[in-house]
């Protein structure tokens, strides 16, 4: 029994700072969802057509915003391991470099790149390529561009460790085995790379479903996502039993994507 | 079906072969001619090119210079996925995400042929190689032995014109590797394929080859039948690298006589008689026997084999000598006084 306290003892730190930063609040907002013993905040959230759109633009926006990241990182991915070492590192500097800066500051300089008058549109609209400023900004368009650069990088890594992994003397197999370029790629490093696309994705995808600064700003308060619509109940209207059911609803889907991804998973990699 | 894929079988022939990496000479002009049918190994310690060499047969490399051809053709610039030739690799490099059949089936699938013709050949494939009835497991399920098997169905399924072996045995342990060697050597008969194979195990190469062709510092020392490597090495590399060897450098000083540095004197065969000329000279520790060369020491060390003893004896005169004998009686002690003899005939001088 000593022993093992004296194995906890050591992650005490840890396990506090989880208990009081982490579990505690969600305890409590869990609480604050089923105020005076009733579910009415949960039907109001799961039962009204509003609110269900609410939820079903959240899952379009992050499917989508998940299958653009794919469509770019895997390309990406895939060309950071395999070109060589110097232009494999100047490539990581742009894909991590988005990383280290503040969302914040990155969501401001796209709305100066995509507005009305934003750098983009003068660009189209002097060089004669359009007429009239393209919408950008404050729109779903805005809220896709900026959060696929936001979460880009979350797709290229996965993927890039997937494209290393595949052992070299595979590709030059199948070369000598009689395999063309797009062939090796469709029946060798697709099927191997597949965990790597997978993980990519379930993270794009996880965190795009409780986005809130890039919808709130880039949507300019037309994009509604969950998110955004927790901040609206808990700032504007004040209904924080509701703003905790909205919550609790969204941690609850994004845990069975997780458990869902996962079970997959482990089901592929057992077969 | 042998007799009928055997007419593929091509021959293959390499020029004058320049490879670099940076300031490293992999191959510094390479020549060579495999018939067809004939089993080559290509021997050599690691560094000596032999592999950059299969590369460039494969088409995975390109040469600085020289030429590539097969039945004539030169495919030097050919890419690999169009040379026909079978490969197997190293560490199999079988697909793991690919059931047995469907490794084998891999190149077929790349040419187009049909699905009933598919299940034909890999079936054959397998049966040849004994792995019928493993087709749905997947690589990791096999053991190194019968990936092994895999890699050489799949090598072979589609006909090529040359098949080429890569170290495939280095993996395996001895009982195993002794097997596949002499499966390897029926299927290749058999089949009746040109086949290079590179190794840098000198008792493989002698059990496998036709002829072996030793290779070091990117040059190609010799190339003989595996006899002739053994008992007429061309230089001292090759005396050293292939077998035990007795190794020692003399002046002809009189038709039939060298004299070795150190100034022992050496009866040899009466042919050499350019006095004044530098020679080598290689004694095999196991032709030590009778004969008019005797050599007076003292046993240095002595190892049981099982079939034979090993001696390290340093003679009187500072030469020092590995000898092998039978195994009968007591192993020699340290410290032995011993008198070994050796038969003009039995040495040989380069």
């Amino acid at each position: 029994m000593s022993s093992r306290l004296g194995g906890v003892l050591p992650a005490l730190p840890a396990l506090l700072l989880l208990f009081f930063f982490f579990l505690f609040p969600v305890v409590r907002m869990l609480g604050y969802s089923v105020e005076g013993g009733s579910f009415e905040w949960y039907a109001k959230a799961l039962g009204q057509g509003l609110y269900l759109q609410v939820f079903w633009n959240t899952f379009e926006i992050a499917l989508i915003v998940t299958a653009i990241c794919l469509l770019l990182g895997y390309p990406l991915g895939f060309l950071l391991a395999t070109t060589t070492p110097g232009w494999a590192t100047l490539g990581f500097i742009f894909v991590l470099l988005p990383l280290w800066t503040s969302v914040l500051v990155r969501t401001y300089a796209w709305m100066v790149l995509l507005g009305r008058n934003g750098v983009f549109n003068r660009l189209l609209v002097q060089g004669g390529v359009i007429s009239d400023p393209l919408p950008l900004l404050n729109n779903f368009t805005g809220v896709l561009i900026g959060m696929v650069h936001v979460l880009l990088p979350y797709m290229v890594l996965p993927i890039y460790g997937a494209v290393r992994r595949v052992d070299p003397a595979l590709i030059s197999a199948a070369q000598g085995l009689g395999a063309s370029n797009a062939r090796i790629f469709r029946r060798v490093y697709l099927p191997l790379t597949l965990p790597g696309i997978f993980a990519g994705a379930v993270i794009v995808f996880v965190l795009s479903l409780g986005f809130y600064i890039t919808p709130a700003l880039l949507g300019g308060g037309r994009v509604m996502m969950l998110a955004v619509m927790i901040e609206q109940e808990v700032h504007q209207t004040l209904n924080w039993p509701f703003a905790a059911a909205l919550s609790a609803s969204l941690l609850v889907v994004t845990l069975a994507v997780y458990a869902a991804a996962q079970r997959f998973m482990r089901a592929g990699a057992g077969s | 079906m042998p007799a009928k894929e055997a007419k593929h079988s091509a021959n293959l022939s390499v020029e004058g072969l320049q490879k670099r990496f940076g300031d490293v000479v992999a191959l510094d002009g390479v020549s060579l001619d495999i018939a067809s049918g004939e089993l080559l190994t290509i021997l050599g310690p690691s560094g000596s090119g032999k592999t950059t060499l299969l590369k460039i047969v494969a088409g995975f490399e390109k040469p600085d210079a020289g030429v590539v051809r097969i039945d004539g053709t030169d495919i030097t610039a050919l890419p690999p996925a169009r040379r026909d030739i079978g490969m197997v690799f190293q560490n199999y490099a079988l697909f793991p995400h690919l059931t047995v059949r469907a490794n084998v089936a891999f190149p077929l699938e790349m040419r187009n042929i049909g699905k009933a013709e598919i299940d034909r050949r890999v079936g054959e494939a397998l049966q040849l190689v004994e792995l019928a009835g493993y087709d749905q497991r997947l690589p990791r399920q096999l053991s190194g032995g019968q990936q092994q098997r895999v890699a050489l169905a799949r090598a072979i399924v589609f006909n090529p014109r040359l098949l080429l072996l890569d170290e495939p045995f280095g993996a395996l342990d001895r009982k195993l590797r002794e097997t596949m060697q002499l499966e390897v050597r029926r299927l290749q008969r058999r089949l009746g394929l040109t086949t290079i194979f590179i190794t840098h195990d000198q008792e493989e190469a002698l059990v496998l080859s036709d002829r072996v062709a030793v290779m070091n510092r990117g040059c190609i020392q010799q190339v003989a039948t595996t006899t002739e490597i053994y008992e007429r090495p061309a230089n001292d590399f090759v005396a050293d690298f292939v077998g035990e060897s007795n190794i020692f450098h003399g002046t002809v000083t009189e038709p039939g006589v060298v004299s070795l540095e150190g100034g022992r004197r050496l009866l040899v065969n009466s042919s050499v008689r350019t006095v004044g000329q530098r020679l080598g000279v290689l004694i095999r520790p196991e032709r030590f026997g009778r004969g008019t060369n005797v050599f007076a020491g003292e046993v240095k060390e002595a190892v049981y084999l099982g079939v034979s003893f090993k001696l390290r004896i340093a003679c009187d005169d500072g030469l020092e000598l590995i000898v092998r004998q039978p195994a009968r009686g007591a192993l020699p002690a340290p410290g032995t006084r011993m008198n070994v003899a050796v038969d003009p005939g039995e040495i040989h001088v380069f």
